[in-house]
């Protein structure tokens, strides 16, 4: 293999959906000149999006590495377009201590598919009690700088507090799992008419918003930055635009089962529905799509989180909370949004790759597809459609509930620090592993 | 409705009028010094009970038995169950049996559902209580017990008084009664009664005084005393005053309105001694009327006329388990 096998010149592709071009991949980074002896891959109407960025994911390792493993988390998210992802700390042991987010990262670099980067505990354990030490972790080789205790919301406020102003030493940002406790003990789906026909007990909006309402206040007096994690109610969407209007630093996500899927899906009660928040109503996702739209949501971040197959095939009261998302989200964003015309893929990038890397400080994702840039990127056939196979997933779990859908488009190939980890829509076998300066080693 | 029977909300006019007319024709067995039919000669029926319920087992017993069933009583205690099995390992054991119906009671909502769509069984399956969500036989008899005492169901106003948050016999009786023509009115101080009420076929009202003149029968719920420390009410006694039927208020009923209450009863908590003991009172003779209904339910499942109940024999073919198929876009 000569040196110039290593760059790539991707011929006729459309970056974020403009006029067809060729973009040359070089050194880790998009260049100006097409190298020479460089490889290339007819690219003639794919799009090209900057490298995907997810703010919320669960990797399951280490501890539940029946459900999920980094490596093949790393995999979904290369198959799903992402190069990028935030591995949220509910792990056993918990990552709430630098030796545990150090190890994250680490086997991520190992696994080589996407950058892993670790989210941190805000408290030990995520018991909700004292701080855990953010600034090690924050200073750790995993350079962590989202934290959060997703799973559990931060219940105390003068807890919460105390975080919000505890990771302004380090452009940190509080990640809060909005959901209060009490108004939610025993809650198995959103609270309306249908859950009281089938006698499942309610989530109300309520106890999002709640909690949603106070953090913005809390962000506003400490003036440090709040992101609010799978914001879910045509409610809070109000919340986070008010705090917007006022120009607080806050910043939010929605999920892309909240962008599609509502809880009529419940009605037989198969637990592939059940998830955290709730799966709500078809008010709440017009309001969410439209938050997306005009930016009062960030982010959209999938909450992907796998679960072994027992902990589906149950009652509902007693399964797992929790879908998949990584191969799917760019499909159902398509769906929800680019279809609908609610949003273009410049807008796509932007929700998908640079404001969640600009929200997690990372260095070298969510760039422009212009020369300089770090190559981290994916090429998108947006006139594909599939049928979504659970089998057929690089996730370890199949708790998809998409499986069965016929959703529009498909990753055709991903980039990851200029070397591919997608080619012709299959995740390698074996990728290059690439430090973040970009050198192989 | 296929050929399970999971909730009263499934049973069209003419399924709920199939079921009662039939339980009409098996209830003069109980008068017979022979109790018994061979309908289900050869054929297994299981009791699988997730929750201690004897009135409701005995029953499906009794009623199984009369048809010469097998009957096999799978308890959640003392079984492997409480080791930890899964309710699809316990599935998976009941049709290796050979079981060809089950009746289950789960304590979870939506228990019944899934034993019967999940793809685990072939077999039928009833319920028999799953959580808070519905319990379709006592529905039935309740409305078998109704038709023998006024007549009829059609326009009579019914009645239902008390915990229906939490009550899976509130939410089978309102589908079924109104299915059959019924106009129901439920009763509870607001923390009882489900959010989204107002979108259920039915009326609701927080006051019991303005609504016993006008009903035909009043179903009283049992109400768990553990609620109170939960904040749904403050004490009993003020439970009592506000929403318990004592004497003088079913003297407010009119002449020919019935009391009726599933059990067990709290006596003096929502229902008075005294009430329970008139001659309006057709609890004794509800439970009577549970044998019968849970004859013809088993009878319809797996008798002869195997589409009596659904009228879609193409639906017994156990292939409708796939419970993706259901995933809509």
């Amino acid at each position: 293999m000569t040196t110039g096998a290593a760059d790539y010149v991707l011929k006729g592709v459309r970056p974020l959906g403009g006029e067809p071009t060729d973009l040359y991949l070089s050194g880790g980074r998009l260049v100006q000149d097409a190298p020479a002896g460089a490889t290339v891959i007819e690219a003639d109407g794919l799009i090209a999006l900057p490298g995907l960025v997810d703010l919320h994911t669960h990797l399951r390792e280490p501890g539940r590495e029946d459900a999920e493993t980094i490596r093949t988390g790393s995999r979904a998210a290369a198959a799903g377009g992402f190069t990028a992802v935030h591995a949220m700390a509910n792990t056993d042991p918990v990552a709430d201590s630098a030796g545990v987010v150090e190890q994250v990262w680490r086997l991520g670099q190992e696994a080589g598919y996407c950058e892993v980067r670790p989210v941190g505990a805000v408290t030990m354990g995520l018991r909700g009690e004292r701080l855990a030490e953010l600034g090690a972790m924050a200073d750790s080789a995993a350079r962590v700088r989202v934290f959060s205790d997703d799973g559990h919301c931060v219940t105390s406020s003068s807890l919460m507090r105390r975080a919000l102003e505890y990771v302004k030493a380090f452009n940190g940002v509080v990640a809060q799992h909005a959901q209060d406790a009490e108004l939610t003990e025993g809650a198995q789906m959103n609270e309306g008419e249908l859950a009281g026909i089938l006698g499942l007990q309610g989530w109300p909006s309520v106890a999002e918003e709640a909690i949603i309402a106070r953090d913005v206040l809390l962000a506003a007096h400490t003036g440090s930055r709040l992101h609010v994690c799978h914001l879910s109610t045509a409610g809070s969407v109000e919340i986070v635009r008010w705090a917007k209007s006022k120009g607080y630093p806050v910043t939010a996500e929605v999920t892309p089962h909240h962008l599609l899927l509502t809880e009529d899906l419940i009605r037989g009660y198969d637990p592939i529905y059940k998830v955290n928040p709730p799966l709500r109503s078809a008010t709440d996702v017009a309001a969410v799509r439209a938050g997306l739209a005009d930016g009062t949501i960030d982010v959209v971040a999938t909450d992907h989180a796998p679960h072994p197959v027992e902990a589906k095939d149950c009652e509902w009261a007693v399964a797992a909370m929790g879908m998949l998302g990584l191969e799917t989200a760019l499909s159902v964003v398509q769906a929800t949004m680019v279809d609908t015309g609610l949003l273009d893929w410049a807008g796509v990038a932007e929700r998908m790759s640079a404001a969640p890397a600009r929200i997690g400080a990372v260095a070298g994702q969510g760039q422009g597809l212009t020369a300089g840039s770090a190559a981290n990127l994916t090429l998108l056939d947006p006139g594909a459609s599939r049928v979504i196979d659970a089998g057929a997933l690089q996730s370890l779990s199949r708790n998809t509930p998409f499986a069965g859908m016929k959703l529009p488009g498909a990753v055709v190939a991903t980039f990851f620090r200029g070397k591919p980890t997608v080619l012709d829509g299959k995740v390698l076998e074996t990728v290059a592993v690439v430090s973040d300066n970009g050198v192989s080693n | 409705m296929n050929r399970h029977l999971l909730s009263t909300a499934d049973l069209s006019f003419d399924d709920a009028t199939l079921i009662l007319d039939t339980a009409q024709e098996l209830a003069v067995l109980a008068d017979r010094p022979i109790k018994k039919l061979p309908a289900l000669r050869g054929l297994t029926i299981v009791n699988l009970f997730y929750e201690d319920s004897t009135r409701t087992r005995i029953s499906f017993e009794t009623a199984a038995k009369r048809l010469s069933a097998d009957v096999i009583n799978f308890s959640a205690k003392g079984s492997s169950v409480s080791k930890g099995e899964s309710l699809k390992d316990t599935a998976l054991t009941l049709e290796a049996i050979g079981a060809d119906a089950v009746v289950v009671r789960h304590w979870a909502s939506g228990g019944a559902h899934r034993l019967a769509n999940a793809g685990w069984i072939k077999s039928a399956v009833v319920n028999a209580g799953d959580g808070t969500h519905e319990h379709p036989t006592q529905a039935l008899l309740d409305a078998f017990t109704l038709r023998r005492r006024l007549g009829g169901l059609r326009d009579r106003r019914v009645a239902i008084v008390g915990d229906v948050l939490h009550s899976r016999v509130a939410r089978s009786n309102v589908h079924l009664l109104t299915t059959l023509g019924a106009q129901v009115t439920l009763v509870a101080p607001p923390t009882l009664l489900p959010f989204g009420v107002e979108g259920w076929p039915c009326e609701s009202s927080y006051d019991l005084d303005a609504v016993l003149p006008k009903s035909d029968a009043v179903m009283m719920l049992r109400v768990q005393r553990e609620r109170m420390n939960q904040a749904f009410f403050p004490s009993e006694r003020e439970y009592s005053r506000r929403y318990g039927l004592s004497a003088i208020r079913m003297n407010t009923l009119p002449e020919h309105a019935v009391v009726m209450h599933p059990g067990p009863m709290n006596r003096g908590l929502e229902i008075s001694a005294e009430v329970a003991d008139s001659a309006r009172s057709t609890i004794v003779e509800q439970v009577a009327n549970g044998v019968a209904v849970r004859m013809a339910v088993l009878y319809l499942l797996l008798g002869g006329n195997e589409s009596a109940i659904g009228g879609k024999s193409s639906d017994n073919s156990g292939s409708d388990n796939g419970s993706n198929d259901e995933v809509k876009a």
